[in-house]
This record gives C-alpha cells, structure tokens and sequence, in this order.
C-alpha cells in the first residue's frame, strides 16, 4: 500500500522552461467560518520513545486535517485531562466531562535505520462509558469479549519520508469511521501562479500541492499564461491550456515523468480541458469552426465529435459521474446560464434559472447538486444548486469568487476569490457553513484543481 | 543693292582682320588647334559635371522623398501603434462609435500596406470566470476584425487571440482597473 502510494515527486519536473523548485507561493490554509458546529474530538500527542526528532508530528497533521474538515474541532493540548498512549491507560470520566466523546491516541517506536511503528487507536468514549471498556457479543453461539469501543486499532511500519503521507491516512480512517464518508486527505490540488509581470521574465506558474498546500511543486514556468488545469482520474497526469507559443494550445503533461504532450493547436481557442471520469475523453473548448463549441477528444484515436452547436458562447465543459452527460456554460438564452446535454440523444436542457448569471459548473461526485459560480447583483457567489429541486443556496461571501473545484468526496470546494486585493484560493464546505483561506506570500493563485483520491 | 554689298563685304572683312591680329604677333596653328581642343575638353567637361550633379539631385531629392514617405509610413505606424486599444462596456463586443475613426485609420494603413499582418489581441475585466472570459475576449477581437475585414482589410493579414482576463492592463478591482482591462489591442508584426 504505501509504496503504491508514494507520492513524492521527482523534482526536476520542468518542462521547455527549465528550473526545478520547491516551495513557491508557500499557501496555509487559514479557517475562518464554522468551527461552532463541529464535533469535538481529541487528538492526543503521539508518545515517541526516540531520542531524534522526528521527521513530522503526525498528530499534529491529523489535528489539522480535522479541523480543516469543518466536521471537527480538535480541542487544544491545555483541555486535555491525561495524555494516555493505549485504551489501557484512558479516564473515559476525565474525557467525558470535558465533552469529548472521540479520542485519537497512539504511540511511534524507533524499529531500524529510517523506520517507525507507528501504532493508533480510536476510542469512542461514550460506548466505552457504557461497556466499561469491554462487551459481550454473542458469536456462534458463545459469549465473546470484545473491545467495541475501539473504532480503530492499527499499526503499521514507514519511513521518514511517509510521515505526512501516513498521518494523511490515518486522517482519511477516522473521517471515514466518523463520518460514513470517505476522507479526501490523501489528495493535491493544482493551480496558476502568476507573480508580477513587470519583475518576472517567466510570472505564470502551473503548481500542485497537496490538498493542504503542503509540498508545493512547479511543474511549469511560462512568459505567457498558463490555464485550466484538470486532473486524469488516475491522479497522474493535468490537461492544462498553454499560451507559450503566443496562442492556446491544450496540453497533457505526466506530473511524475514531465512527459508533455501536445493535444490541440487549433486556430481559434483551445480551452477548457476536462477528462472524462475513465480518462479515455478529454471534452474541451475550441472555436475553430467560428464560435465556442464543446467538443469531446477520444484521446487515443483523437477523433472529435462536436457537442454544441449554437451561434453564441458553449463553453466549461463537465463531466457527469456517470459520464453519460455533460454540463455546461451557454449564452444561447441571453445571458450565460448552465445547461445540461445528455451524450446519447445530444438533448439539451436548462439547468439554472436563479441570478443574472450561472457560470463554471460541476456536478458533485453523488450526482446529487451542482455547484456553480452565480451572479446576482453583479456579485459573483460559490452557489450550490439541488438538481432534484432546482433550489440553489449561495454558499460564500468573498469577492469575485470563480474556478469552484469539488472534492473527490464531494465535502468541499476549493476555489479562486479576491481577498485584499490578490487573488487567492479559498475553501467551502457543501453546505456553506465551513469557510477557509488559503492565502499565498507572493503571486495571484488561482484556476484550482482538486486531484482525484489518490489511493 | 549696293548697301547689301558693302555690308558683306564688311561681315568678311572683319574676321580676317581680326585672325590677321592674332597670327601676326601669337600662336601658330598647332597651337591654336591645341588650345581649341582644350576649350572644347573643357567644355565637355564642364557639361559632364552639371549632367551629373543634376542627376545626384534628382537621386537625393528621390531618395529624400522616399525617406520622407517611409519615415511618414513609420510615423503613421506609430501613431497607429500609440492608438492600438479600443475599450468596452461590460459584457459587451460591440465596438462604440468613438473607436471607429481610429480603427478606420488602421484599416487604411493595412489596405496601403498589404503585406503589413496585425494580431487582435481580446481582452476582459476579471468579473465571471476565466473560462468565459476567453471566449468573450475573442468575440471582442473578432467584433474588430470584422470591422478591419468590413473597411477592406484582407483576412490574411489578420490574426486573432483571446487572453481572456488573464493579462490585465492595470491590476486590481476598481472601475477604473476593470474599464483599462476591457479591451481589444491591434498589434502590428
């Protein structure tokens, strides 16, 4: 599993304009809406016998990515009653009277050159308080002792270098126990830096991270723009649009081996490159035949089937989880609204009907809402629309907010707004009540890309 | 009669008196012959020297008018250059009719000038989504082609590209900044 997963990338990544880098625009994420209606829970310290220091505080990490959930809220080492390491040594009374139901608790032993044990438990307090620590079940007909307050119980051997990788994880195992959803820790995001154009021969920048800013990568350099990337679902590769040889053009570029690969180069725009959920299509923008039309590119005999066929702008194209239909951006009514075509039958139908404006939509990995860029007195919101009923909630408050990208487990949307003047990334919860900043320490950052689950 | 007489025979006279003078006391007529061919070389050359003074004048006063239509061809291509932007309402490709004296003059440089090429460069204020604005800002270079193409422009000198909102002219979110980012430039190659 984690040599599967190891995720570090080669760093010399670059492309035609060369020079490799880490750590550019240097984002942390910064909460500022909605930790009044999250679930208390308790990450205690990992108890660590070395006498090193350790590569990353694992507990730490998971504290972090908790909190940045929006579904907890981790409370701090000074409410903390005991700092147990196993179930054996925890004061279910003490935990329950400070109103923690959930404790994350572990240990990390020192096992050879480079390697740890890494052992952690997840203790459900409340059960614990009504079992007193063990319960009899009934199985095959005897009665067994079980320890089923113990949500989790694992231990696994790393590296130095999977720390973060494996608190990412064990993040991910107790979302998921905790929520019924599957955690999105595990994944990146891509996006476009752009530093000052006066002071920098190369300001436009294609950059990946991880989900939290962590181990930011240049994968490109560029003195025109770069744009739209989009992840392949196997987590491998971006599409993105490159204006390097003073046009569009969609390229395709392995983010492990830097191979690029040129897609479209067609008079006119190329832009907008989505893959399809089997990352056998690549649907796209191109206005080659006079205006923005979607076209889909099966990508291993090129071929292009047109999609739209209409006088004014088609454009942002999406892919339905199912991959039967498409959504996208038409000003055939007026005014750009989000429609929706079906790829067997090429019907269309309107989807958005609220605001002046419905712009950059996708629909979230349930098939349950989209999720679109709205205007309504010439505001620009993150809104998520209901697709059963139609009923759309405007889901932020910031300044031109544009470029929503969903998670792969549909919990939250990254997104480009306007935050003192820069462009910066930003963070929604589904339902509006999880707010986040990702701000940068140089350049406007924007177009994000939420990668695929990377494991 | 007798005055026509008289008078030829003075006209004769004449000369002879005078060429008499000269053998008496002078030259001989190897010289004289000499110093006839001088003059005559002189003569010539003198002639040759104005024929070819006036020919460098005319060469200095075409090669002066050629420098004065180039240089006033570069100042048109300047002042063209000085006015390469139109601007645009919000939302909008329709080019305002303070722009089209401007745009015709380009269409008149490009008309005389064929084999001058031009990229439209479109342009949009960073309001709706990057996306979007791609294909507004093209539709904006495309508004000023039709206008060049509609003045006598031929397609083939013409170039669009849409960079959407993605190189503003002036950064920022005042309406000032977002009216600066609303545009079209005319770029000569």
């Amino acid at each position: 599993m984690m040599k599967r997963a190891k995720l570090i990338i080669i760093t010399c990544l670059i492309s035609v304009f060369s020079y490799s880098s880490k750590v550019l625009a240097e984002i942390e994420i910064v909460i500022t809406e909605g930790m009044n209606n999250a679930r208390p829970i308790a990450v205690v310290p990992f108890k660590w016998s070395g006498n090193t220091v350790l590569p990353e505080n694992i507990d730490e990490v998971i504290t972090s990515n908790l909190r940045r959930s929006g579904k907890f809220s981790p409370i701090s080492l000074s409410e903390m009653p005991q700092f147990p390491t196993v179930d054996s040594e925890v004061n279910y009374e003490a935990w329950a009277n400070k109103g923690i139901d959930t404790v994350v608790l572990g240990s990390i032993e020192s096992v050879g050159d480079d390697k740890y044990r890494v052992n952690f438990q997840l203790v459900d307090i409340l059960r614990a308080r009504m079992t007193g620590g063990e319960s009899r079940v009934l199985v095959d007909g005897s009665l067994v002792v079980t320890k089923d307050h113990i949500l989790e119980d694992r231990s696994k051997t790393i590296e130095g270098e999977d720390f973060r990788q494996y608190a990412h994880i064990m993040s991910d195992i107790i979302y998921q126990r905790l929520t019924g959803e599957r955690g999105a820790f595990l994944t990146r995001i891509a996006y476009i830096v752009v530093k000052d154009r006066e002071t920098n021969p190369l300001p436009y920048e294609l950059v990946i991270s991880d989900y939290d800013g962590a181990n930011e990568t240049r994968l490109l350099s560029s003195p025109e723009p770069l744009m739209s990337p989009s992840w392949s679902p196997d987590g491998n590769k971006l599409a993105y649009v490159s204006f390097e040889n003073s046009r569009s053009q969609i390229f395709i570029q392995d983010i492990y081996t830097t191979e690029r690969t040129l897609i479209t180069d067609f008079p006119g725009i190329n832009g907008s490159p989505v893959f399809s959920p089997d990352g056998q299509k690549l649907a796209m923008v191109l206005s080659k035949d006079g205006n923005p039309e979607v076209y889909v590119m099966d990508l291993a005999t090129r071929k292009l089937d047109r999609i739209t066929r209409n006088r004014s702008i088609d454009t942002e194209p999406a892919w339905a989880p199912d991959s039967k239909s498409l959504t996208f951006t038409s000003e055939r009514g007026g005014k750009p609204q989000i429609y929706q075509v079906h790829l067997d039958n090429m019907r269309s139908r309107r989807l958005t009907f609220e605001g002046e404006m419905n712009l950059g939509a996708s629909i979230t990995p349930d098939n349950q809402n989209l999720v679109v860029v709205n205007r309504t007195q010439g505001n620009y919101h993150i809104a998520r629309q209901q697709l059963s009923t139609g009923n759309m909630l405007v889901l932020t408050k910031t300044f031109l907010d544009e470029s929503p990208s969903i998670a792969p487990n549909g919990s939250m949307i990254i997104y480009s707004t306007l935050h003192e003047g820069r462009q910066v990334l930003s963070l929604v919860s589904l339902d509006g009540r999880f707010k986040a900043l990702l701000p940068a320490s140089q350049g406007q950052v924007k177009s994000p890309s939420w990668s695929p689950f990377l494991l | 009669m007798l005055t026509n007489n008289k008078l030829r025979t003075l006209f004769v006279a004449l000369p002879t008196v005078a060429l008499m003078a000269c053998t008496s006391s002078g030259p001989t007529d190897e010289e004289l012959q000499a110093e006839q061919e001088r003059l005559e070389r002189e003569r010539q050359e003198q002639a040759a020297a104005a024929e070819e003074q006036r020919k460098a004048q005319a060469e200095a006063a075409a090669a002066e008018q050629m420098r004065k239509a180039r240089e006033m061809a570069a100042q048109e291509k300047a002042a063209l250059e000085a006015q390469n932007t139109i601007y645009f309402d919000f939302d909008r490709s329709t080019i305002k009719s303070e722009f089209e004296s401007v745009l015709r003059k380009h269409a008149e440089y490009l008309v005389k000038n064929a084999d001058q090429t031009i990229v439209i460069n479109g342009h949009t204020d960073s309001r709706g989504t990057p996306e979007y604005n791609i294909a507004l800002g093209e539709r904006r270079a495309k508004a000023v082609e039709t206008f060049l193409r509609n003045e006598g422009v031929k397609g083939s000198q013409i170039a669009v590209v849409s960079f959407g909102e993605e190189k503003p002219a002036v950064m920022g979110t005042s309406e000032y900044a977002f009216a600066q980012n609303r545009r079209a430039e005319v770029v000569y190659r």
